[in-house]
This record gives C-alpha cells, sequence and structure tokens, in this order.
C-alpha cells in the first residue's frame, strides 16, 4: 500500500519497574536509574510503586489479576494522555484495542491449583477463568472505557505487544478503525514465574541486566504494561490532538528454527527489519536510532546484533543501539509496547537512554550500544527522526515497528 | 448441625458480600444483589462460603431466584435449619 493511511501516535502510558508513567519511564531510564531489585531473593522488576487502591475500587481489585490492572493503569493513562477523559473522540464502535500478554493471569492460576489441591475442585473461585484468560486486561480495559470495536490480545510471547502495535496500525490503515488502543501487560514474578524461566536457564545468575556485554547470561524478568493510542493521522489531526509521533512501518517473520532459540544468523529478524523499513519507506541511512531487543542472553543479543548487520549493512555501525532492558528488565509481552512508548519519546526529547550495566564489550557484538550514559539523538534526516524499535520472542516470532518522532 | 440464627446468617452474608465491594452499610435485606453490583459469579463465590459455614449446598437454580440479600439470608436459614 503506496498510499496507506498514517498512523499517529497520541497519547501513551506506562507501568514500569522505574516507576508510574511513561514520562517517568523515560526520565528515569535517560538518567541511568535501574528498576530491578531482589524481593525475597528473587532479583526482578517489580513495580513497587504500583498501589492497586490508588487507581482501582476494591472491586475492581478483586475481580482484575495483576496484568490486568496494569493494563488498566496503564490505558487510563495513556488515554488521558490522547485527551479522551471526557469521553471518546469518535464512535466507540469505530474505535480498537489490542491489549497483548505473553502469559495471562500467572497469579490466579497459581492461587487457584492452591485452592484445588488444598479444598478440592469446587472450591476454586468462579472469578478465576475471567481473571486469568489472556485477554481479561482487553476486556477490562474495553469495558472500563466503553470500546466497541473489535478488541483481542494477541499472544507471541516476547514479542506480543510489538505484534499488538503493529496490528493495531494495519487495522488503522485497513480503514476497520478511527483509533486503537494497543498495549502489552505481564505479572509474573511469582515463586511459579520465576522457577519456569529459571528451569529453562533463561534467567541471569548474576542478576544483572546487561545486554551486549560479555558477561550476559540471562534476562532479569520485569512486570508491567505500556499502552499507546494510535489515531488515523488525519482524523488527530483534525480534532486538534497533539501528535507525539507515528507508527510508520511494521514488520514481523518467524524464525520456524527452534522453541526457544533465535536463529543465530538472525535473518529471519533481519527480514523483519527490512519488512518494517520497506513498509515505512524508509532506507537503513534514515534510521537515528535502534531499540533493541537487547535481553541480556547470550543468544538474542548474538543473534540480534547479526539481524541488524544484515537488515541495516555498514549503517549499523553508525546507529546508535540501546535496550530499554537494561533498567526495567523483562516485561514479556509488556516490553514491546513499553519500548515503543519510551522510542518516541527518546526521539522527542533527542535523548538516547543508554544500555546500562555495559561494562565489559563482547568483541563478536561490535556495534555502537550507547554504554551507561544517554547521548544527544541526533536526526540524520531533516523532519520528524525515525527509529526501528525490535521484538523477538521464545517460538520465534520476530517483530520490528519503525517509529517516528513528531518532528 | 445446630441450627444458626437468621442474624448469625446475615451477619456472615453482610460480611462476605462486603468482601466483593459493595459498602457494608450498603447491604440490608431490603437491597437488590443488582443494586449492590453482585453478579453471578459473586453470588457462586458467596455459595462456596455459605456451604464451608453451614453446610448449604446452593446450586444454580437457587441463586438464581434470589433477589435481594434478605431473600439468600432467608434461603439459607431455611436450609440450615
Amino acid at each position: 500500500m503506496s498510499d496507506k493511511p498514517r498512523v499517529a501516535i497520541t497519547g501513551i502510558g506506562a507501568v514500569t519497574p522505574l516507576g508510574l508513567g511513561a514520562l517517568t519511564l523515560h526520565e528515569r531510564w535517560a538518567k541511568g536509574v535501574s528498576g530491578i531489585a531482589e524481593q525475597r531473593g528473587q532479583t526482578g522488576g517489580y513495580c513497587s510503586a504500583f498501589e492497586p487502591t490508588d487507581f482501582l475500587s476494591s472491586k475492581e481489585v478483586r475481580r482484575l489479576d495483576r496484568f490486568s490492572q496494569f493494563a488498566v493503569v496503564g490505558a487510563d493513562e495513556a488515554l488521558s494522555h490522547a485527551g479522551w477523559s471526557d469521553g471518546l473522540p469518535y464512535d466507540s464502535l469505530r474505535i480498537g484495542l489490542i491489549m497483548a500478554t505473553g502469559i495471562g493471569g500467572f497469579n490466579t492460576v497459581e492461587s487457584n491449583l492452591d485452592l484445588m489441591r488444598e479444598k478440592g475442585p469446587s472450591r476454586i473461585s468462579p472469578l478465576g477463568i475471567p481473571m486469568y484468560m489472556p485477554n481479561a486486561a482487553a476486556a477490562a480495559v474495553s469495558m472500563r472505557h466503553g470500546i466497541q470495536g473489535q478488541s483481542f490480545c494477541v499472544a507471541s510471547a516476547c514479542a506480543s505487544s510489538g505484534h499488538a502495535v503493529g496490528l493495531a496500525a494495519r487495522m488503522i490503515q485497513y480503514g476497520d478503525a478511527d483509533a486503537v488502543v494497543a498495549g502489552g501487560t505481564e505479572a509474573t514474578l511469582s515463586d511459579f514465574g520465576f522457577a519456569s524461566f529459571n528451569v529453562m536457564q533463561a534467567l541471569s545468575d548474576i542478576g544483572v541486566s546487561c545486554p551486549f556485554d560479555a558477561r550476559r547470561d540471562g534476562f532479569v524478568m520485569g512486570e508491567g504494561s505500556g499502552v499507546l493510542v494510535l489515531e488515523n493521522y488525519d482524523l488527530a489531526l483534525a480534532r486538534g490532538a497533539t501528535i507525539l509521533g507515528e507508527v510508520a512501518g511494521f514488520g514481523s517473520t518467524s524464525d520456524a528454527h527452534h522453541l526457544t532459540a533465535p536463529e543465530p544468523g538472525g535473518r529471519p529478524a533481519a527480514r523483519a527489519i527490512t519488512l518494517a523499513l520497506a513498509d515505512a519507506g524508509l532506507a537503513p541511512e534514515q534510521i537515528s536510532y535502534v531499540n533493541a531487543h537487547g535481553t541480556s542472553t547470550q543468544l538474542n543479543d548474538a543473534a540480534e546484533t547479526a539481524a541488524l548487520k544484515v537488515a541495516l549493512g555498514d549503517h549499523a555501525y553508525r546507529i546508535p543501539i540501546s535496550s530499554t532492558k537494561s533498567a526495567t528488565g523483562h516485561l514479556l509481552g509488556a516490553a514491546g509496547a513499553i519500548e515503543a512508548v519510551a522510542t518516541v519519546q527518546a526521539l522527542n526529547a533527542r535523548l538516547v537512554p543508554p544500555t546500562l550495566n555495559y561494562e565489559v564489550p563482547d568483541p563478536e557484538l561490535d556495534l555502537d550500544y550507547v554504554p551507561n550514559h544517554a547521548r544527544e539523538l541526533v536526526a540524520v534526516t531533516d523532519g520528524p527522526p525515525a527509529a526501528i524499535s525490535n521484538s523477538f520472542a521464545f517460538g520465534g516470532h520476530n517483530v520490528t515497528l519503525v517509529i517516528k518522532g513528531s518532528g | 448441625m445446630s441450627a444458626v440464627s437468621k442474624e448469625q446468617v446475615q451477619e456472615r452474608v453482610v460480611e462476605a458480600l462486603a468482601s466483593f465491594g459493595p459498602d457494608a452499610d450498603q447491604i440490608t435485606p431490603e437491597a437488590t444483589f443488582e443494586e449492590l453490583d453482585i453478579d453471578s459469579l459473586d453470588l457462586v463465590e458467596l455459595a462456596q462460603i455459605i456451604e464451608d459455614e453451614y453446610g448449604v449446598v446452593l446450586k444454580g437454580d437457587d441463586m438464581k431466584e434470589l433477589k435481594t440479600v434478605g431473600d439468600a439470608v432467608d434461603l439459607i436459614t431455611a436450609r440450615a435449619a
């Protein structure tokens, strides 16, 4: 589609280990603050500042798993930021919603399994399924705001909310919706969650999220949500919305290689980047920043580096690349949306937040990972600068978004 | 099983319903579940609490007939007698 409609970003929201709010995410990450801490012997990116009763009634808290609570609070912020607080700006049937998650209501599954083993199958909660079903967060946000266009959850592990943002843009471009609320949410910091990833040897033994560093030995798991309000660009302009940026491109492929390991040469991932650039009508030399998937696992960071080189050629060496996960940990199904929220703010602030904990270079990984200190984001083009944001997942799902700033 | 008084049942039902969201002072015998925003899922949970407490089994058909808090208290008291 050469003349496809443009997709504006008009609101952003986030609940992350760095605190509440999209701006908090940007500012604290840019300052080099880490949201990673140890609680009960487990290192993670905990949303310690999040108190659900600050935002939700006791009935809502009781009926929403933590992953849905994060989604509701992130969406409230994004909709308010978009100026939707006084009512939806379009026909409610023309507004869509995609709220992704990698896992769903883990905590509710756990507590109900405990109940079943302790008291029998008739004593599990009737609220169990509606709380832990992966689409529970999408349903909660849709009901809260009266959003009546198509709404659903996508689940592609750590690429889930990259898919959510990309598919939301497509819904607008195809004309199915005037606006779409898109995001991701995750809450898996439980004994079962840690144990499940630990036995895969996916989590860091040293307890440090140090993407692209030679010491990297696994990711640090985090929790939270990221949400964006996307609108048909012309309609957003017509209603006088403040336009923060654009979702300019979306590309997605699959490795078809291994259940958890990335294809080592990074070719399918590179193809996702190439497709996203083509979708945006941009060449590699027009990209000013890369928000990497950068998980701090041996395999991802090597394969992602390879993919960037394949897709961007020599220009890969000239683009600043940083990983949000170095500050927040890996928020799984929420990661792509949080990173889109971080990316549009980096573009507009003209500030590249750093890859934290980068101390020991890996000779094989020789791109510019913006170690430890934020740096001015130099726009390599006239007009709004553009960035790419990668999300790669267990299952081999690859997503790249091209995001433009506001000017 | 010893008989339980209506007051005891009333107290337990109010406590259970209050834990579902509504303010305890709204939960009068005349209050309808609709007014209290108590839905069918909440009522299943109430039935679980009541069975644990009084050994009274409330099935879906029993619950469908209940409109007010008083209806529930009366039914439970009668069954527990």
